[in-house]
């Protein structure tokens, strides 16, 4: 069926980090121009494959082929040089230099024969650029007062600076509006014309069709199929991001529902949520799923109080009470497991013992004096019951697993006496036997009449331990679901905006 | 009009005018001070820390700091002050090239510890500072290398005036102009920029970051071995305690010229103007009869001022998440950035 033969493949490619298999024996093609739909869901090993091809990661085995011959992408530059480039998801640009600059830096225009910069035809030149992609920018205006579709839209002429054959684009319409995603696809037709060959990464399933030749899908790092995008259907490519042995089981155990213990009520930020309202009961694990970005992460940051600009009313029990800082949170029982462990969760280079007591050295003190033996018992108790894997207590934090600091975050929290924890991705980036500790934990709490928010982007998990589940997209809750509703196919068709 | 106002706005303009004001205020008071020859005077007294000061404006824009530039100078300085005194017949043109050789070297031992170790700059410098400054003893012996040990050669060269202004002056436009053509018209004067103000898309650029911080630490390092010859000749005397603390009115220079210690933001003119601010301070206030202490603690405010300008609003806007707020802000920021002046290049 293939007209041509590929321009850019990946054969048998593998890249390990510590624990994880970021890409196992996955292969691509990309063709001339058309456009290819990479699927898959968070953690699939898409922005893995990105730094993969442009050189910023190299993979232990496999084969990179590039225009008929097998090459090696060193680096960066290499990748840029033989004419592959990345628009990349958080865009990497300097934010204190003209539109011109980020255009050209790296590979600057020079005249004379000392090859001193040319400003004026870089201007001359991203002028033209800027106008071929009809993007309204001054090549002189600096870049930190632009707004992100802006941002990247300078990104994308970048790309086009130098003679790109294969363009990446990750999530570019991640944060553009429906007027900049329009002139995003007019442009990646341009782009197909003269024949770059395009690998497009989205989320959005109406980009695919509305945008794609062809789709390639991963899951966990695995090649899962390919095809042409006019042999394959929504729900089907649903099913082959989803699809997995469940087979994981999970220590889901039933707890006697109490009356409800939290609600939040209104919830709406400016630009990052919406009428957010829910409530949790005791003895509940209410799971919010989306995709990242869908504004959950922003959600909990504001119920404890860290966002200004988010408006919302808290009842615990009932009873209205004002959360205006993490402090006024822990006083009300509704406690905090961030994401960013060892930035936001455990400070690493103190012993494990501090990092329990912190939160409540006030008790743990005498007369004003801390007490280290106090703290210890403290640390004993919670991190037993934890079953924390360590040698002593105080060992610094630093030299533990991230399982075993995520035990050390959640005794910290839990020796506060909460009624409400938040667990914002409680088993990212553990190995197995602490995650199964970790969900064996939270069931034991709900039993003991806690109430469990559990954001997750990962499916088997919210499906597997949540009694309740939320799905967010794009800051609002689109769907609830409860556990016996709930199937992979509705929750990830809700998160990602398919039409039902 | 509003291009004027975003002209003023400008770091260097203020403290251009802050500059001239100071003059207009001290010249008021004691209008000698006003005299060309005193003006001059004021100008190459300033010269080292002028030099200094844009050697380590490249070292600070790539999120580095070079704390051992002052023991750098000292240290080239006794070298070149024991050489001229052991063979006066060497030219002193021949020890100038040494000196910056040398101070060149100083520094890349700095930049090789940040570049290949990842050793954090301001853990190195403080280092260095001590084994450079330790060093000096250890060759000269505790003694001091005086005027009359060192040739008229050696004594006169940074003294001779060209179209009535001194060598040392000149030198110090010479480094500025050198700077201005590298950070405006070199591909490599940029890369200082770009390493600083976001290392992260550097790299993505195909920069090693490292090496440009490497080369930051030997431009800085062979303007302090220059500075040490031009400080030991004026000064007619080497010996280990020369110019000890120089390196933090440098530093403070920089700071006060807006040159951001977070990276990637700072101009020429800035370091220049930051320089000229504290030689105005430390030469000229005497002369109105203020005190040395009140120059000090004049000094000290000016820093934390400009610390306060330069941190920018801390809060930040939430994610645009909301389709709404995507629109939005598309509207808003493309009308906004229609009109916006241009700035920049």
């Amino acid at each position: 069926m293939e007209s041509t033969s590929p321009l850019f493949a990946l054969r048998n490619v593998t890249k390990v980090f510590p624990g994880v298999r970021a890409l196992d024996d996955v292969r691509l093609e990309l063709y001339p121009g058309q456009v290819t739909a990479l699927v898959g869901e968070n953690g699939a090993g898409k922005s893995t494959l990105v730094k993969t091809m442009t050189g910023i990661y190299q993979p232990e085995s496999g084969e990179i082929w590039y225009d008929g011959q097998q090459v090696t992408i060193r680096n960066p530059e290499d990748a840029r040089q033989m004419g592959i480039t990345a628009i990349h998801q958080e865009t990497v640009l300097f934010d204190d230099m003209t539109v011109a600059e980020n255009i050209f830096a790296g590979s600057y225009l020079t005249r004379g024969r000392f090859g001193n910069l040319d400003w004026k035809a870089m201007n001359r030149r991203a002028q033209e650029i800027l106008h071929d992609i009809e993007a309204p920018l001054s090549p002189t205006a600096m870049l930190s007062g632009l707004s992100i579709g802006q941002k990247h839209m300078v990104a994308i002429a970048r790309a086009l600076s130098v003679d790109a054959r294969v363009v990446i684009l990750d999530e570019p319409t991640a944060a553009l509006s429906h007027h900049e995603i329009h002139e995003l696809y007019e442009l990646v037709r341009r782009l197909k014309a003269r024949g770059t060959a395009i690998m497009f990464i989205t989320h959005k399933f109406d980009e695919i069709f509305a945008i794609a030749d062809r789709y390639t899908v991963f899951r966990d790092g695995a090649f899962v199929g390919d095809g042409r995008i006019e042999d394959v259907t929504e729900p089907e490519l649903v099913e082959m991001m989803v699809a997995r042995s469940l087979n994981e089981t999970y220590p889901k155990v039933e707890a006697p529902l109490g009356e409800e213990v939290f609600r939040a009520e209104g919830f709406s930020h400016p630009t990052e949520f919406a009428d957010i309202s829910f409530a949790v009961r005791k003895g509940e694990i209410l799971g919010f799923y989306g995709l990242v970005g869908a504004g959950r992460t922003e959600i909990m940051r504001a119920l404890i109080g860290l966002s200004e600009q988010a408006r919302g009313e808290i009842y615990i029990e009932g009873q209205r009470v004002s959360v205006r800082s993490p402090a006024d949170a822990v006083q009300a029982g509704l406690v905090y497991v961030p994401e960013e462990r060892q930035q936001q969760g455990v400070m690493l280079d103190m012993p494990i013992y501090q990092n329990i007591s912190l939160p409540q050295l006030h008790r743990t003190s005498r007369a004003g004096f801390l007490s280290t033996r106090n703290e210890l018992a403290v640390a004993r108790q919670y991190g037993e019951r934890l079953n924390v894997k360590t040698s002593s207590w105080s060992e610094l934090v630093n030299n533990l697993s991230g399982g075993n600091q995520q035990k050390v975050v959640i005794a910290k929290w839990l020796a506060t006496h909460p009624r409400v924890i938040i667990m914002d991705e409680p088993t990212k980036g553990i190995d197995i036997g602490s995650k199964a500790a970790v969900h064996a934990f939270m069931s034991e709490l709900v039993q003991q009449g806690l109430a469990v928010i559990m954001v997750s982007s990962e499916l088997p998990e919210i499906m597997g331990m949540a009694d309740r589940m939320i799905v967010m997209n794009e800051g609002r809750q689109v769907r609830e679901f409860t556990r016996d509703e709930a199937t992979a196919e509705a929750i990830v068709s809700a998160a990602t905006g398919v039409r039902a | 009009m509003n291009s004027i106002v975003e002209f003023l706005k400008r770091r260097e303009v203020l403290l251009g005018i802050v500059v001239l004001c100071m003059i207009a205020i001290i010249g008021s008071i004691n209008p000698n001070f006003l005299q060309i020859r005193n003006l001059i005077s004021v100008y190459n007294d300033t010269s080292i820390l002028i030099i200094l000061a844009l050697g380590q404006m490249l070292v600070i824009l790539t999120r580095c700091i070079d704390l051992s530039v002052a023991a750098n100078l000292a240290l080239t300085g006794m070298v070149v002050g024991l050489l001229n005194a052991a063979f006066p017949g060497f030219p002193v043109e021949g020890l100038i090239v040494l000196a910056v050789l040398m101070g060149a070297c100083l520094g890349a031992i700095n930049g090789a510890f940040v570049w290949l170790l990842g050793v954090p700059a301001i853990v190195v410098t403080l280092g260095t500072m001590s084994i450079y400054r330790g060093s000096i003893f250890l060759l000269s012996g505790g003694d001091w290398v005086n005027a009359h040990q060192m040739s008229p050669a050696f004594l006169a060269i940074p003294r001779q005036l060209f179209l009535g202004v001194p060598v040392l002056s000149w030198m110090s436009l010479i480094v500025i102009a050198l700077m201005v053509y590298i950070t405006r018209f070199r591909p490599f004067g940029r890369q200082f920029f770009a390493a600083g103000g976001n290392p992260r898309a550097a790299f993505y650029t195909g920069i090693n970051v490292g090496f440009v911080q490497f080369r930051a630490f030997v431009i800085s390092g062979a303007l302090a071995g220059l500075c040490g010859y031009l400080w030991v000749s004026r000064y007619a005397v080497a010996y280990t305690e020369v110019a000890n603390g120089f390196e933090l009115q440098v530093v403070a220079a920089c700071v006060i010229g807006g040159i951001s210690i977070m990276g990637g933001v700072g101009t020429v003119a800035g370091a220049f103007l930051g320089a000229l601010f504290l030689g105005i301070i430390s030469n000229s206030l005497s002369i109105i009869g203020v005190s040395q202490f009140w120059q000090m603690a004049i000094s000290g405010a000016v820093i934390i001022i400009a610390v306060i300008a330069n941190s920018r609003s801390e809060k930040k806007p939430g994610r645009i998440i909301l389709r709404e707020a995507v629109a939005a802000d598309a509207i808003d920021e493309s009308a906004r950035g229609d009109t916006r002046p241009a700035t920049g290049q």
